[in-house]
């Protein structure tokens, strides 16, 4: 632990946070750009080409709004929502392995923030914590409307969680390890997991829909029954982080998606270029950019295509399809892993 | 080393007086989520112990599912009403005399326990999963399942109560 190593970390650590924080920002555009495509018309164009300076625009907004805090709310946990919320979304990147490593000097500079042994579980453990902001800041507007967004939001998550959790449990069978860069290296080249674990990909990502409070499952937030949910009594920035975090627990999990299931920084034939270590991990570096980019979109798709589920069937599905489906996927994976180990 | 010490502190400090906060708060909800900030020391001095597997299953098993349950119960009793409980006479003497034989019954635990040393304490890669794993389904397997049958078991129960049509 030299200091050298803290001062590559240190920066490692502000790189993915500002990469997260601007993504997170341009994907409020490109949301409302891609809804404008899809009813027919222009989206914001008014600042800047195409609206490039909208999300800057926003922000200022928000920034200068007027803060206003509900007479009978709970002070410091009001404030707490929010903060929290944000911060539990960007927790996840840590563990995220964002490209191989590059080699300087002889010494290598591994591309991940904290290459932990239980990296899975630990994306589950910041999943399972995920609902606090929002629990935390519906009940502490002491309002009804927020009140029933945050039960929502705890009881969807608490729902969903399972499945998810289910999903990833086959592919630490099949993989053998707990940790991420591991499971990345396993997919070599166009090894990916999604050949393996088809079923395991589907429940994974109706259930990141579901964690997200993404449509067709923003329950939590539905503004025909519950005006804005659980930020309803939230304005000024402390609103704009719901909003912002919203768009960061998307990147993440769109991150999650691409190193679980399509292999991370792994393309195909990468071995075949003859490019150097450095050249394939910068090239890596932006197909995994390029893979998040496009489960970015899937989010966006979707949202702009399905209507909103009703309550029961949300959980109808998490309980009675999306639990089962997931316990026998389990249950061939592990069937298929003993035919490996017997043949 | 000096850095992990002074975690240590803090760590300590932080989940006594989340603890302790626990007792005092008024308001459920602030007792349940000073619960929760001690939860997350606790699993901090996991962390520092080189126990990780321990400490984000802690996290997730405590703090992600169990105290989540309680927050919702709160929320949904709306148990914040202060003074719903009345502190009678009767109720204070009952909690004396229940804490005093919960102090009796700890300090005969502590007295005749001996701090036995059951692995190696310089082997630092007790809590890894690989060993954990290898202890938890060799050595301690028919406990374990037996475990993880009666949480089917409890599952069940909870299923059964909560079927309406069930008679």
């Amino acid at each position: 632990m030299d200091g050298n190593y803290i001062i590559y970390k240190f920066v490692l650590a502000s790189v993915i946070l500002l990469i997260s924080l601007v993504v997170a920002m341009y994907a409020t555009l490109l949301e409302r750009k891609i809804a404008g495509f899809f009813q027919d018309r222009l989206g914001p164009n008014r600042a800047g080409i195409y609206g490039i300076f909208q999300p800057l625009a926003d922000g200022l907004k928000l920034f200068f709004k007027e803060e206003f805090m509900p007479g009978s709310a709970d002070k410091f946990l009001y404030i707490l929502g929010p903060s929290l919320t944000m911060m539990i979304a960007l927790l996840t990147s840590a563990v995220i392995p964002w490209g191989d490593s590059l080699i300087f000097n002889g010494v290598e500079y591994s591309l991940q923030v904290a290459d932990i042994n239980v990296g899975v579980l630990y994306v589950f453990a910041i999943l399972s914590i995920g609902v606090y902001g929002i629990m935390i800041g519906g009940w502490a507007s002491n309002n009804k409307y927020a009140l029933i967004g945050a039960v929502r939001a705890a009881s969807q998550m608490i729902s969903y969680e399972l499945a998810m959790s289910m999903a990833i449990i086959a592919i630490v069978m099949m993989s053998g390890t707990l940790s991420l860069s591991e499971i990345v290296n396993q997919q070599h080249g166009f090894n990916w997991n999604i050949w393996y674990q088809p079923l395991g990909f589907v429940l994974f990502i109706v259930c990141a829909f579901a964690e997200c409070n993404r449509a067709p499952f923003d329950l939590p937030e539905c503004e025909t029954e519950l005006i804005g949910g659980y930020h309803t009594e939230y304005s000024s920035m402390k609103l704009g982080f719901y909003l912002f975090a919203e768009y960061i627990n998307m990147f993440i999990s769109s991150a999650m998606i691409a190193t679980l299931y399509f292999g991370g920084y792994n393309f195909p034939f990468m071995d075949d270029l003859g490019l150097s270590h450095n050249a394939l991990t910068i090239i890596g570096f932006f197909v995994f950019f390029l893979k998040i980019s496009f489960f970015g979109f899937v989010f966006m798709w979707v949202r702009w295509t399905l209507p909103r589920f009703r309550y029961d069937q949300l959980m109808r599905l998490g309980w009675k399809n999306l639990l089962p489906l997931a316990l026998v996927n389990v249950i061939i994976t592990g069937f298929f892993i003993m035919l490996k180990h017997h043949s | 080393m000096m850095f992990s010490k002074y975690l240590f502190f803090i760590l300590s400090f932080i989940a006594i007086y989340a603890a302790l906060k626990v007792l005092i708060s008024k308001s459920p909800m602030h007792s349940v989520l000073y619960l929760t900030l001690a939860f997350f020391a606790i699993a901090g001095h996991y962390i520092l112990l080189n126990a990780q597997f321990l400490a984000v299953v802690h996290i997730i098993v405590y703090a992600g599912a169990i105290m989540v349950l309680f927050i919702y119960t709160v929320m949904l009793l709306n148990l914040n009403i202060q003074g719903e409980f009345p502190k009678t006479k009767l109720v204070n003497i009952a909690s004396i005399i229940a804490g005093g034989l919960l102090m009796l019954t700890l300090i005969a635990v502590f007295k005749s326990y001996d701090m036995e040393v059951l692995t190696n304490p310089n082997y630092n890669q007790i809590g890894l999963v690989k060993t954990l794993g290898k202890v938890l389904f060799k050595d301690y397997f028919l406990p374990f399942e037996l475990s993880s049958v009666l949480f089917l078991a409890a599952m069940v129960g909870a299923v059964m109560l909560g079927k309406k049509d069930i008679y």
